[in-house]
């Protein structure tokens, strides 16, 4: 019965995370930026741009910029969100690749830092009286959330063990469509519950930066306005007749 | 308005507390009926403004990328919240660039976001309200469209794109701001911001060349309308009457002069401001850049160049291209439209100017880098010629030169106070708290350094700075023209004059160009 509901819910939120992201995805797209808005000094070739947006995803460049608090703990949170999701590729995949098992020892780490990463940022949301009266609800929520999975995933590895072999015949049946029994672990359910729901919410709300920054006008547009005219579709339509 | 103290000046960027709604009362003039219905908006808030205004804004989300994702990308963060001047000046909370942008955001949702329809509570999604809009006016006007708080952004969310949305939506449904649409109507019909007509021009620049002539006994002319000049100068209309602009455009006009440059001002296109940008109005600012455009035709000119102005340099470099372009017509080999900073630096660096810098000697000079220049386009070929350019125009007709604290300028600059359209006297309290951070930065080099005068190349500076520096002790000519250096600086010989006219010809094309121009 568990074993349904479960494998029903992470069939369901693949569907909602996939489709929701890719409508988002594609409404990002066809929606045209009319005019040259890059934030200069911006490059001048598609390269130029290409670096400057690898900067801004792998090193958070602006953020570093503007303040190191919230810079050290969100680098920190996301650097670790990608280890242990590193770390998790071994339920998904069977034989287990040499690089994703050589990382497994860090990904430990990287579940107790990017709890620490986490729970600094909510403090700040408390502490900083600025960034106090712009949180609301979804942001503390989103927060609490995040760190209740963290939690529940460190907690199966220090304080109370499941059967991984189990839940990697589970994950492993999700993708083959060959359902297993799932281990009726407490914090098991808790943290698999939550990270369905996580990617439930995910194209509905804040977390929406990740696909939104690639499209972000002042960080991607080429800045070469005078050699190069720059037209969208709905602008091109307001010409009138052409050399008049 | 009522009474206000100007702040006390500190260590520059000193985060302030909250003091929330310490600003609520801070409204520009609503524009009148005929202000509004010249550009065709409806001339007052409408009946149904509610149902128009959700309506453009949903029409904007597909035009707009920016706005878009905008809207969902934020995760508050927080790293924008003490980088807008007039959060800094002011300590009201809703001037904070994301609390600015959620004014915005929280009708977004709950009209164009599952989660704000069916969650408004968990999101913080509101109606858009008679209270919201009132907010919307009252902040959106805050804004001077700085883009300070879009360099700091991790995705780049740049507040200048919403508020210009929001403008646009209030414009839509009655809610127009005066100074703005005012002007705009008086660039349509009368070709510049002031309102000045062909012949009043004309005389102003005649007056000009009599200042001039009685100054350094050499014809240095200003010419308009001249057919088949090599260069048009678009120039802001406050190049042609106010302080310290005017020094600026005598410079421009003694750099064409010793550079035999054959040039002209347009009576058509008189202005190079374009204020429909801060409206957000694509269409208004077409029809602007339009101008531009057929005055270069008409005047079969080669080249544009653009004087001192900030945000008209950004419309000029970013947007020309796209609203009124292509500009096939013009001489391709170099750049159109090109700065004037370039244009002159140019010519210093191949020794065609004569200077004398130590006729600035008087002088220790900072520079003030303009919003739109700084963060919002590029002088020269080269990313960061905005920050080279004016700087060394500066250097190259000046001794005494230091810079203001380094994260007060190039891209971290500050803004003056009076950009985006809010260089009106009804939010002069507005202006005065928001050059706090740029008067804590000058204050630092006048007293440490000796800086005596501040340069810069946008009209809208100039005029807030001539305005606000005398409330925080500053002398009112604190704040010069680069052009104004140079025309100091530049040395026209009485004997240089005769070969001048013979050559340069400003008065009018000669026979040769203008058959040029005809086989062209
Ligand atoms: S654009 Fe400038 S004025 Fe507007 S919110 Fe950002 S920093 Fe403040
Ligand atoms: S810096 Fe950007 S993401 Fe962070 S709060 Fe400000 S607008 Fe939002």
């Amino acid at each position: 019965m568990l074993t349904t509901i479960y494998a029903i819910l992470f069939y369901v939120a693949t569907l909602i995370f996939v489709g929701g992201l890719a409508y988002k995805i594609r409404t990002y797209f066809v929606t045209p930026a009319p005019l040259k808005i890059a934030t200069t000094p911006a490059p001048t070739t598609t390269g130029g741009v290409v670096f400057r947006m690898a900067r801004e995803v792998a090193l958070f460049e602006s953020l570093f910029k503007s303040n190191k608090w919230i810079w050290l703990f969100g680098y920190v949170f996301h650097a670790a969100l990608a280890l242990v999701i590193i770390r998790h590729l071994r339920y998904f995949i069977e034989p287990v690749w040499t690089w994703v098992v050589l990382a497994q020892p860090f990904g430990i780490y990287a579940g107790l830092a990017m709890v620490g990463a986490l729970a600094g940022l909510w403090f700040r949301r408390f502490a900083v009286d600025r960034v106090r009266y712009i949180s609301g609800l979804s942001d503390h929520l989103m927060l609490a959330m995040l760190i209740a999975i963290g939690v529940s995933g460190l907690a199966m590895k220090f304080v109370s063990k499941t059967d991984i072999v189990a839940v990697k015949a589970f994950t492993m049946g999700l993708v083959t469509f060959d359902w297993q029994p799932l281990p009726t672990h407490p914090a098991l359910l808790i943290h698999l519950g939550l990270v369905a729901l996580l990617m439930i919410i995910f194209p509905f709300s804040k977390l929406l930066h990740a696909p939104g920054v690639f499209f972000s006008p002042t960080r991607n547009q080429v800045d070469n306005p005078r050699e190069k005219r720059h037209l969208a579709p709905w602008a091109a339509k307001l010409e009138t007749k052409a050399g008049e | 308005m009522g009474e206000y103290e100007t702040p006390e000046m500190d260590d520059y960027a000193k985060t302030p507390e909250l003091a929330p709604c310490s600003m609520a009362h801070s409204q520009p003039f609503i524009a009148a009926p005929n202000h509004q219905e010249d550009l065709g908006f409806p001339g007052e808030l409408v009946d149904n403004w509610q149902e128009k205004a959700i309506e453009k804004f949903g029409e904007l989300l597909t035009k707009y990328r920016s706005l878009r994702v905008y809207m969902d990308g934020c995760v508050k963060c927080g790293a924008c919240t003490d980088k807008c001047h007039y959060f800094l000046g002011t300590g009201d909370p809703k001037n904070m660039p994301v609390a600015r942008q959620d004014l915005m955001r929280k009708v977004y949702r709950r009209y164009f976001t599952f989660a704000g329809k069916y969650f408004p509570w968990l999101v913080g999604a509101e109606d858009l309200t008679k209270e919201v809009l009132d907010e919307w006016y009252t902040y959106f006007h805050q804004c001077s469209q700085c883009r300070r708080c879009s360099v700091y952004c991790p995705y780049g969310i740049d507040t200048a794109e919403i508020s210009m949305a929001a403008r646009e939506i209030m414009d839509h449904i009655g809610q127009g701001q005066k100074y703005c649409n005012e002007i705009i109507g008086k660039v349509h019909v009368l070709g510049n911001n002031l309102g000045l007509p062909a012949k009043a021009l004309r005389a102003t620049l005649d007056d000009l060349e009599e200042d001039i002539f009685d100054d350094i006994e050499v014809e240095v002319k200003l010419p308009l309308d001249v057919k088949g000049a090599d260069v048009l100068l678009v120039t802001p209309s406050a190049d042609f009457f106010a302080e310290p602009h005017i020094d600026g455009l005598i410079g421009y006009a003694k750099v064409f002069h010793q550079s035999n440059t054959s040039w002209t001002l347009s009576s058509y296109a008189s202005e190079a401001a374009n204020f429909a940008m801060f409206i957000g109005s694509y269409d208004q600012m077409k029809q602007i850049a339009e101008r531009i455009r057929k005055a270069a035709q008409d005047l079969g000119v080669k080249r544009i160049v653009v004087g001192e102005c900030g945000h008209a340099w950004r419309v000029a470099y970013n947007f020309w291209n796209t609203l009124a372009g292509p500009f096939d017509f013009l001489d391709q080999s170099v750049p159109s439209p090109m700065h004037i900073t370039e244009f002159t630096y140019k010519l210093i660096e191949e020794g065609k100017l004569k200077l004398d810098k130590s006729q600035n000697d008087h002088m220790t000079l900072t520079f003030h880098d303009s919003c739109n220049v700084a963060r919002a386009s590029r002088i020269g070929d080269d990313p960061g010629g905005q920050f080279f350019y004016p700087r060394a125009v500066i250097k190259a007709v000046c001794n005494n030169y230091i810079d203001m604290a380094p994260d007060t300028i190039h891209e971290h600059t500050y803004c003056c106070g009076g950009g985006g359209g809010l260089l009106t006297d009804d939010l002069m309290e507005l202006r005065v708290k928001g050059a706090k951070p740029r008067m804590e930065a000058l204050n630092q080099v006048t007293e440490n350094n000796g800086v005596t005068h501040m340069a810069a190349i946008c009209a809208i500076c100039k005029s807030q700075f001539s305005k606000v520096m005398p409330k925080y002790g500053f002398e009112m000519d604190g704040v010069v023209s680069v052009h104004q250096l140079v025309s100091n600086a530049i040395v026209i010989e009485p004997d240089e004059v005769e070969e001048d006219e013979e050559e340069a010809d400003n008065n009018g094309p000669s026979d040769e160009q203008i058959e040029e121009r005809e086989e062209a």
